[in-house]
């Protein structure tokens, strides 16, 4: 029964499951960069002819990052990992935490690099030379005594054996991230008219809405353009209110979100509705309209009984921004038709009275709503993971031993070191600290 | 002179670079292998130049932004990474013959860049979703990653190229590369290097496209090949430092895992659609 659990255990603490698994993933995500994903039926059906369609609905190839199949590879992985780590973790720590005082000497002497070192000096004076010269090339020594002789022993980086383990803890965190994101958070999307505003988002896929709890507003959304006619910048000017109030106001530009709540607002997509929202204020009486006017249609504001409309639309000199011609009257007479530059606002003069008069394309801005707790795991598992990586390939766990004992007439002393990775550079501090030493004891 | 100007004529110097130490391979000169590293570091500032007048250019253009913006850029970007890599190496390993297999990819890279076909070289704006520092951060680790790969390939070539020599006694062409052993542990060193590089362009993409759309993963091609090609590295890097794998076999996947690089790179532009499509033209 244990032999059987040992094998089960060891398959799955096993590099070769690893490459396995690795290999798959591989091989499966080529598949689904092929293969389009989430296509409907009828296009597999009419791309790779009706049995290859049923093939792939039985493989679940259309949606296959979430098929039975790919979830379990990616399970594999993270047991690997977890078994792994487990496996060897404790032997790892006992490298890491063992007295290296307690070394054999026939073990020392098998060691590479090493130095052998002859001296006249009493092994006291050798050993505090050796003291000596390991802390001038920044080693710090601990030491013991025996019958035999002295020993002392100095290491660097003993932590930097965890590199490869923190790079594998770090994987798993991101798989939690991702699986806190998925459980506990959404995304969705919505669009708000200017002006309007919504407590409610629409979920990806489904559809269904979710309540956020407080509400949003889009009071402008600006479009602009570069020379050439190439979209410049969408910018949505947002407010959060919480029971009527505003809270929040931020515009939002693609690359720089809105947060609140835990919610994320991005800004994503517009909708032009070939509609002007427009602003008249009288200016002596202060009377004044917000309304949606469409072009060739006459708009009657009648408590002032005010007649407008736009009579004809001219390209600017900005690519993709228009001017437009406005027919204006109130009941003192008609005010001359004038042009107006889509945004701006100007001075509408008829013969008894003086308006300010405002006018802008209305939109509305498609936002893509977000909420995702389990974001900063991620992150959280990226930055242990590039730690990790570089603590892996690029330090390593140096050790030195200096033994010294009395042979007859003379001092033995022995230099060994070992490194467990990048052993040309441990060579080159091991062979400054023993032709140190061969100076010194000279 | 112009950005584009500069940058036909580090076209040319690394055409001629390359010529050089092939010939240094092949003729066994030493002299020639001294004016290919002299005209490799020319070039290398001459198009350093380049790009940062084209990026300076862009600014007078009313559309400043990071030469690192389309398919033309990118490509100039990536040789100008393999070079810097490559003569980082030349300088720590003291060995010209490595530029004999890197040098070339420089100049396959910016010949590809300046005479392939639908890619466009003008300086045009940046969309809304490239108007990030992320970009930056993105390309840069990236491109290094990329860089170090394609050396990685160039010198798995290398090794297979000694291997086949049936008699090493001899003192034909091939006795003049480097041992096997060295080859290996430096495409090895560069593998690792590279690893680390994409791991972290990776992350920043991630982190990217968090900020821009809300979802750090969403499988459109181009992650999902950036992924496989961390698998094809990553599952080297284990087969040699748990299965002992080397030589030829790790040779062999340097190889393999550019190709994956390759067609991250450029397959997946042409042949797949997806969020990256801005980087096609």
């Amino acid at each position: 029964m244990s032999n059987k659990k040992n094998t089960i255990w060891s398959f799955f603490a096993s590099v070769k499951l690893a490459l396995f698994v690795l290999f798959f993933l591989a091989l499966a995500s080529i598949i689904g960069t092929v293969i389009p994903q989430n296509s409907p039926d009828q296009a597999y059906i009419e791309h790779y002819g009706p049995n290859m369609a049923k093939l792939f609905q039985l493989l679940d190839i259309p949606d296959m990052y979430n098929s039975w199949w790919f979830v379990t590879l990616l399970c594999l992985l993270a047991l690997n990992l977890t078994v792994c780590t487990i496996e060897r973790l404790p032997n790892v720590w006992r490298i890491m935490s063992m007295d290296n005082l307690d070394t054999k000497p026939q073990r020392l002497s098998k060691m590479r690099p090493q130095q052998e070192i002859s001296t006249s000096q009493s092994e006291q004076d050798a050993a505090a030379q050796a003291r000596k010269t390991l802390q001038n090339n920044g080693w710090k020594s601990s030491e013991k005594t025996t019958d035999e002789g002295i020993l002392l022993f100095a290491q660097k980086g003993p932590w930097t054996r965890l590199g490869v383990y923190i790079v594998h803890i770090s994987i798993l965190v991101i798989f939690a991230g991702a699986m806190i994101g998925s459980y506990f958070g959404y995304k969705g999307s919505v669009m708000i008219p200017e002006t309007s505003t919504t407590d409610k988002i629409y979920k990806f896929g489904s559809g269904t809405p979710i309540d956020i709890g407080f509400t949003v507003r889009c009071n402008k959304f600006t479009l602009s353009h570069y020379p050439n006619g190439a979209p410049k910048e969408f910018r949505s000017d947002l407010d959060i209110l919480e029971d009527g109030k505003v809270v929040v106001s931020k515009s939002i530009i693609v690359n720089d979100p809105l947060d609140y709540k835990g919610h994320t607002f991005y800004q994503s997509s517009y909708q032009s509705y070939k509609k002007f929202l427009t602003t008249i204020v009288n200016n002596q009486s202060k009377l004044n309209e917000i309304f949606l006017m469409e072009p060739g249609k006459e708009f009657r504001w009648e408590e002032a009984n005010v007649s407008v409309g736009i009579i004809n639309r001219n390209m600017t000199d900005t690519p993709g921004l228009f001017q437009y011609k406005i027919w204006f009257s109130d009941n003192t007479g008609n005010a001359a038709p004038f042009w107006i530059v889509d945004g701006d606002t100007t001075t509408v003069k008829t013969p008894g009275n003086v308006y300010t008069y405002s006018m802008k394309e209305f939109y509305a801005t498609g936002l893509q709503v977000t909420k995702d707790p389990g974001v900063w795991y991620v992150y959280f598992g990226c930055t242990i993971m590039l730690l990790g990586l570089i603590v892996a390939f690029f330090l390593s766990h140096q050790r030195i031993w200096i033994y010294i004992r009395r042979n007859k007439e003379t001092t033995q002393v022995l230099v060994s070191g070992s490194s467990n990775k990048n052993k040309p550079a441990f060579e080159k501090k091991f062979d400054k600290v023993s032709q140190g030493l061969i100076d010194t004891l000279k | 002179m112009t950005s584009s100007q500069l940058l036909g004529l580090s076209t040319l110097g690394y055409l001629l670079a390359s010529a050089l130490y092939m010939a240094t391979f092949l003729f066994k000169t030493k002299k020639s292998g001294i004016a290919a590293s002299l005209l490799t570091v020319v070039t290398f500032i001459i198009q350093t130049v380049g790009i940062g007048l084209r990026w300076y250019e862009s600014y007078e253009m009313g559309m400043g932004h990071a030469p690192m913006s389309n398919m033309y850029e990118s490509l100039v970007f990536f040789s100008w990474s393999i070079v810097i890599f490559y003569l980082l190496l030349e300088l720590k390993f003291k060995n010209r013959l490595i530029g004999t297999f890197a040098i070339p990819f420089a100049f396959a890279s910016m010949a590809y860049a300046s005479f392939g076909k639908g890619i466009n070289q003008q300086i045009s704006p940046l969309i809304p979703a490239l108007q990030s520092n992320w970009l930056i951060a993105h390309v840069v680790t990236c491109f290094i990653g990329y860089a170090a790969f394609a050396v990685a390939c160039g010198l798995g070539i290398m090794y297979l190229v000694k291997h086949s020599d049936k008699n090493p006694e001899s003192n034909g062409l091939i006795s003049t590369l480097p041992d096997l052993k060295i080859i290996d542990d430096i495409t090895h060193k560069c593998m690792i290097f590279g690893f680390l590089w994409l791991s972290a362009g990776i992350i920043t993409g991630a982190i990217w496209a968090n900020s821009a759309w809300g979802t750090y993963w969403s499988l459109d091609p181009k992650e999902t090949w950036l992924l496989i090609t961390w698998f094809v590295y990553a599952a080297t890097l284990h087969a040699r430092f748990t299965r002992g794998w080397q030589g030829k076999r790790i040779a062999w996947l340097a190889i393999i895992g550019f190709f994956s690089v390759i067609f991250t790179y450029f397959g997946v532009n042409y042949l797949l659609s997806g969020l990256h499509s801005y980087g096609s033209s």
